[in-house]
């Protein structure tokens, strides 16, 4: 009897240390929304009645209420186009190799391998890099649009490569198999069955490493450095401004205003995002219904 | 579509050689000339697959490259750096111009004093003179300091969010909760910055109190950074959880087991290793990360163990004085690729260590 009503108040415990537990596991995802909620009201709160047509279009400027984002969004533009057009081809080419063509040697696993290291290296050192190779070899001290572009480049590179790779490994071996058969050689399969199957996945890969490059700060901090632009880039080889060093301008400041037209930018940033991932996702459902038969 | 295309190409060609045949009976000639075309065709075939093969492994050597990019540019420019002669700083020596002897003395800075001194006080021009020091340590100090609080909040709720998912969350609560944390992990780092510096810092200081806490600190550039790395460690323990097999949780189940005792008791040590692994690369990205500790966690080296108090990290160092448009060629501009390659040293172990760990010690189910 007594040993029943033990284990009965043991049992009650188990169950009462089982929800209590419940809880706080609920509760650490519900602390991760909540900041999450919490960062958004921030922004949207202190950027109401900042971010107007105005603001839109012009430069930047010493007093907040004049103050705009033309150059930067020109800027991240440019960056984000001469970025993709230098990372594509190469990080694409590079996963078809190693997907399609590489034999399984040693070189092959060190190239897989370092490029699961690169994807760890510090966004900053890759700043470094930019600075020394780009600015200072290559275009003789010139902060230029170009050199912002091929250090982000260099960064994106390894999550274009991983997700094209992804891409590739999910066309099932049936259709290279079949092209095999009627006699294709190995770049006849690539380039007339695996790719076109695997274009959408690589597309959606692609898009969101370019919205990670996007949002990239201190790289492009350490090659451009801190300016003051009032015009839009017309040619590669011009200094310029993105978003967030705008952003990273702007937060330093003491007054409150800018910290409102901050929160703008932040908006601007975030639109942009939110725009690509959306577009990602669509292109992947799409996908996915078209490879269900 | 692709697969109607590809008969479209076969098919024509098939015709136009039974449209020739009928047209002009073959004679030798044109046999020889058929033979001849499908010789000129396969070798066309083959160089092409061959160019194609070399392009394709230039590209993928570019990757390779940027390694030995990364790791020259580091290490030459660190040379620079320990070449260079400076006038280093004496102990507790008065601040006054360099008089070699007297409060410092010319000379270049030692590997070993680099990495133990404590004292980090680059003065830049024009106050060069007046002595410099390069001890690293308290760079360091401050960037662990705010991967540590990063690590303890990223651990305590990506830990919890993992086993409420794997464990708790029905499919349905599972696929809404996922993405909303993964936009945590989307966020522009400079945003979080922005998010420390003005919302967080001020929330925190309101709850301390002014007098503990200033504008810029450890602790509120840590507990941002620990909200940006969180879905980290939530996603990767979570796959590390949810490949731990029914058939042990079901036994546990059968027992008598309640929930929390099947997750703290069977699937956390099954997971272990992909638990601890998710954690180290998280830090791992803490120590790297830039922005949120140059808004936020303040400008100026200091030693000291306090989340309470402004600490620089290296990445905020590279950028303050990556910002000052430092000249080519003189020390400043070599500190800041000698900090750099301390940086690149410390994440390339920790993420190897980070992936050492899941391979060494993953339990193989059946």
């Amino acid at each position: 009897m007594a040993l029943q009503s033990q284990s009965n108040t043991r049992r009650a415990y188990r169950l009462f240390r089982d929800n209590v537990f419940a809880g706080m596991f609920f509760g650490s995802v519900a602390v991760g929304i909540l900041v999450l909620a919490w960062l958004l009201t921030e922004v949207i709160v202190d950027s109401v009645g900042w971010l107007d047509w105005q603001f839109l279009t012009s430069y930047s400027s010493r007093h907040p209420v004049d103050a705009g984002v033309l150059a930067p969004i020109a800027g991240t533009f440019w960056v984000i186009i001469l970025t993709a057009v230098m990372t594509v081809p190469v990080g694409v080419a590079t996963a078809v190799y190693l997907e399609e063509f590489a034999p399984d040697n040693r070189l092959t696993r060190l190239i897989q391998l370092n490029i699961s290291n690169l994807a760890g290296v510090p966004s900053v050192v890759y700043g470094l890099l930019g600075l020394a190779i780009f600015v200072q070899y290559l275009f003789d001290g010139q902060r230029s649009l170009l050199a912002g572009a091929l250090t982000l480049s260099l960064l994106v590179m390894p999550i274009v490569i991983i997700a094209s790779q992804e891409a590739l490994r999910a066309v099932p071996s049936s259709y290279r198999d079949a092209a095999y058969a009627m006699g294709a050689t190995r770049w006849q399969v690539v380039k007339m069955v695996v790719l076109p199957q695997a274009v959408p996945s690589i597309m959606s890969g692609i898009i969101l490493a370019m919205s990670r490059a996007i949002g990239e700060t201190a790289p492009i901090l350490v090659v451009s450095s801190l300016v003051f632009i009032t015009y839009v880039p017309t040619s590669p080889t011009d200094r310029f401004t993105v978003l967030p060093l705008q952003i990273v301008t702007w937060v330093s400041q003491p007054q409150d205003d800018f910290r409102n037209i901050a929160a703008a930018a932040i908006i601007i940033l975030l639109v942009m995002l939110l725009t690509m991932n959306a577009l990602a996702i669509y292109i992947r459902a799409k996908f996915q219904r078209r490879a269900e038969y | 579509m692709a697969t109607e295309q590809r008969t479209m190409v076969i098919r024509p060609d098939t015709e136009g050689i039974e449209a020739r045949r009928d047209a002009a009976p073959r004679t030798s000639y044109s046999l020889r000339k058929d033979e001849r075309d499908l010789a000129r065709h396969r070798k066309r075939r083959h160089i092409e697959q061959v160019a194609v093969l070399w392009i394709l492994r230039a590209a993928a050597m570019i990757s390779i490259l940027t390694t030995i990019g990364i790791v020259a540019v580091l290490v030459s420019q660190s040379i620079g750096f320990f070449q260079e002669e400076v006038c280093v700083l004496n102990e507790g020596a008065p601040i006054k111009p360099c008089e070699p002897g007297v409060n410092g003395e010319m000379s270049r800075v030692g590997v070993f004093d680099f990495l133990t001194g404590t004292n980090w006080s680059p003065l830049f021009k024009p106050y060069r003179d007046l002595g410099q020091s390069f001890g690293v340590v308290p760079l360091v100090t401050g960037t662990f300091l705010v991967a540590a609080v990063a690590g303890v909040v990223s651990l305590g709720l990506g830990m919890g969010a993992a086993i409420f998912l794997s464990e708790y969350a029905p499919e349905n609560v599972r696929r809404i909760i996922k993405p909303i944390l993964e936009v945590l992990a989307g966020i522009p780092t400079v945003v979080y910055g922005y998010f420390a510096l003005l919302a967080v810092g001020p929330a925190l200081r309101f709850l301390i109190g002014d007098e503990h806490l200033g504008t810029f600190s450890a602790l509120s550039a840590g507990l941002v950074m620990g909200i940006m790395i969180m879905p980290m460690v939530t996603t990767l323990s979570e796959d590390a959880m949810i490949s731990v097999p029914r058939s042990l949780r079901d036994a546990a189940y059968a027992l008598g087991a309640t929930r929390f005792e099947v997750a703290t008791k069977v699937v956390v040590p099954a997971a272990l290793s992909g638990i601890v692994s998710s954690f180290i690369l998280a830090v791992s990205r803490a120590v790297g990360e830039t922005m949120i500790v140059y808004l936020a966690a303040g400008g100026r080296p200091n030693l000291t163990l306090n989340p309470l108090e402004a600490v620089q990290a290296m990445t905020a160092f590279i950028v303050n004085v990556a910002l000052g448009d430092t000249p080519h060629g003189e020390i400043e501009y070599y500190t800041i690729f000698v900090v750099g390659l301390l940086l690149f040293a410390i994440t390339l172990l920790m993420n190897t260590l980070g992936r050492w760990v899941v391979q060494r010690f993953r339990q193989v189910y059946e």
